[in-house]
């Protein structure tokens, strides 16, 4: 069964007045069959956390451990990390000129199997992931993410996910900007990944609203670069009743 | 930082320093002769030649016979006409600075290539332009016939020193493409100007590849003969450690209702690696429905790579179509390489894509399948070689 285990993490960020402490020590599990929601307020960490996983160079890890299925993924390049399993939809994601989504898509693919997918049935797995986040066929020509609507943005992640098929699937507030029809699109393409069987999905978001679309198995609610409070569904009921007043200040005590 | 993007718009007043032989203010007025001693030798504070390393240019600036003559040979399709004409055959290129003057001057004869009237050639012409390593000169014509089509590929590669005047007309009906590519060896010189005349309802596809060279400065010119003309200029260069590549373009619109559009793409890797753009567009009074733009775009891959860009735009009447630049020097964008790694695909391949990408729209324009797959190939070469030096920079680092 795939794992990812976070023990104790702790990162930080370099700026202009010296480091600055992000993440406080997090521990969770995240095991395949598992749907797990991260909330919190803004500034609390929860994207520093899908980044650090990730392994963005831009995150200092100053303590704690990440795992998936017991190795370590601390010491993996963001590639190499990729490749493990790990996959993070991204809040922002990038442009890249004169790379079209086929061309990216196949590259992505032939990295992730280590060889390159057969012709065929690839044009038709692209077109039926495509066709499935409503996008049209037409989006293969197209330059990654260039001219894209937010909405498009991150249909397009979820087609990734769905093509590439990560053991863990990491999203970062793949909701923000959606319009309500966008979420549901976006909602059931993440649905039918977790259906799949052993796939585990870490929900980062700051609103309950995706929650009615996608249901989550445990709900963490994440303040001040920890986690403040675990439970389950019914957190994310309670949350969407009183916001976050109650968390913040017993963070500011 | 390392990289730095000069802008400058319209009609500026340039300031000179000593030396200059007359106060400049539009490109139009600067000389063009076939006298040596009109120019003055550079000493690099002239407003065009204040981006080029001239100290390395002594012997270019020297009015002397060279030391060798290049090799220079052409060969094509049976119906083009290849031979060795006087120098003043053609007069379509007026030198504009002491190097072209001089090559003008010590060049004895000039090697034509003539496309005939009404020809359609369905295979290029090659020219081949090398070096042998000393000082020398070179002169080239190419014309392309009322109402023909063809294709010349100018191949020039070696060791030398080498300052090379081009003479393009394209007469009225015609559509050629010229491209020219610059790959000497990494301790060689080049320094060229190509002029160009495009007669009415001509088309002329002026293509500049420059690969290699430790010093290239290629000074292209188009007028139009008549109106209706079309021009594309396109520019692909990648600068390493040590090289300088220099293209500066000059688009004339006097003639009416004619079309220019220039596209140079660069990338910079290593070490003083230094590129300089500068696009000069000029639209007469009398030249009404003109319709041009121009484009010029730096990738700077590594720390110690340096981009000059300078679009300039004299606009002599408001009765034009259009007429619009655009300039931007970038650094290699880590959120992207990030964003290709997050999705499996190793460092350097994602490298290599977001590189490809850069060039994927000139490329693509190029338009002539054995230039492009060269190209390809040592974009390739030249990521690989980038590669290596990061890595290098790196364990260097871990030390």
């Amino acid at each position: 069964m795939a794992t990812l285990e976070i023990r104790d993490l702790q990162v930080s960020v370099d700026t202009e007045a010296g480091p600055k402490q992000i993440l406080r020590g997090v521990d969770l599990t995240i095991a395949g069959g598992q749907t797990h929601a991260i909330m919190g307020p803004n500034g609390s960490g929860k994207s520093t956390l899908a980044y650090s996983i990730a392994g963005h160079p831009k995150y200092n890890i100053t303590g704690g451990t990440v795992t998936l299925d017991g190795e370590d993924v601390l010491d993996m390049s963001v590639d190499e990390r990729a490749r493990a399993g790990l996959f993070l939809a991204m809040q922002y994601p990038v442009e890249v000129p004169g790379v079209s989504v086929a061309n990216f898509l196949r590259t992505a693919k032939t990295a992730i199997d280590g060889e390159a997918p057969k012709l065929r049935t690839w044009v038709k797995d692209v077109n039926t992931a495509l066709a499935s986040l409503e996008m049209d066929p037409e989006f293969a020509t197209r330059n990654v993410n260039e001219g894209f609507s937010g909405g498009e943005k991150k249909r397009h992640e979820i087609v990734q996910l769905e093509l590439l098929d990560p053991k863990i699937a990491i999203l970062d507030e793949t909701d923000s900007g959606l319009d309500i029809d966008a979420l549901k699109i976006v909602s059931t393409g993440v649905n039918r990944f977790a259906e799949k069987g052993d796939k585990g999905v870490l929900l980062i978001t700051h609103y309950t609203r995706i929650l009615r679309y996608i249901k989550p198995d445990f709900v963490h609610v994440f303040v001040d670069g920890r986690v403040a409070e675990e439970g389950g569904p019914e957190l994310a009921d309670e949350l969407e009743a009183n916001g976050y007043e109650r968390f913040l200040k017993a963070a500011a005590k | 930082m390392s990289t730095e993007t000069l802008v400058a718009t319209g009609n500026k007043a340039h300031s000179h320093g000593p030396g200059s032989p007359v106060p400049l203010q539009a490109r139009s007025e600067r000389p063009t002769s076939y006298d040596v001693d009109v120019f003055p030798v550079p000493n690099g504070r002239e407003e065009e030649w204040r981006f080029t390393p001239v100290k390395a240019l002594k012997a270019l600036f020297e009015d002397a016979e060279g030391t060798e003559t290049p090799k220079i040979d052409a060969t094509g399709p049976e119906r083009v006409e290849i031979e060795t004409v006087v120098a003043d055959a053609l007069k379509v290129l007026t030198p504009q600075d002491r190097p072209s003057a001089i090559a003008w001057k010590r060049s004895a004869s000039a090697l034509a290539v003539r496309i005939p009237n009404e020809a359609e050639l369905t295979e290029p012409v090659h020219v081949n332009v090398a070096s042998l390593g000393g000082r020398g000169f070179t002169h080239l014509i190419v014309e392309a016939g009322r109402h023909s089509r063809g294709l010349v590929i100018i191949d020039h590669t070696g060791a030398g020193e080498l300052s090379g005047n081009v003479e393009i007309k394209v007469g009225d009906g015609a559509e050629l493409r010229v491209v020219s590519i610059q790959q000497g060896d990494h301790e060689s010189i080049h320094l060229a100007q190509h002029d160009s005349v495009v007669g009415r309802d001509a088309k002329l596809k002026h293509v500049v590849v420059t690969l290699g060279g430790k010093v290239v400065r290629i000074n292209a010119n188009v007028r139009y003969a008549g109106p209706g003309g079309d021009a594309e200029f396109l520019g692909v260069y990648f600068a390493e450690s040590g090289q300088h590549h220099e293209h500066r373009l000059f688009v004339d619109h006097e003639a009416t209702n004619c079309k220019s559009n220039v596209l140079y793409k660069g990338a910079l890797a290593g070490d003083d690696a230094r590129s300089v753009w500068i696009g000069d567009v000029l639209i007469r009074a009398a030249a009404e429905g003109t319709d041009t733009f121009e484009l010029n775009r730096n990738l700077v891959l590594t720390e110690g790579a340096r981009a000059d860009s300078v679009p300039n735009l004299e606009i002599e009447t408001g009765e034009i179509e259009g007429a619009g630049h655009a300039s931007a020097t970038g650094r290699f964008d880590d959120e992207q390489l990030f964003y290709l790694q997050a999705r499996g695909i190793p460092e350097d391949a994602a490298r290599r894509l977001v590189v490809a990408g850069f060039f994927n729209d000139i490329i693509g324009k190029i338009g002539v399948p054995e230039v492009v797959d060269h190209l390809h190939e040592v974009i390739e070469a030249k990521l690989a070689r980038t590669a290596q030096l990061s890595e290098s920079a790196k364990a260097a680092l871990g030390q």
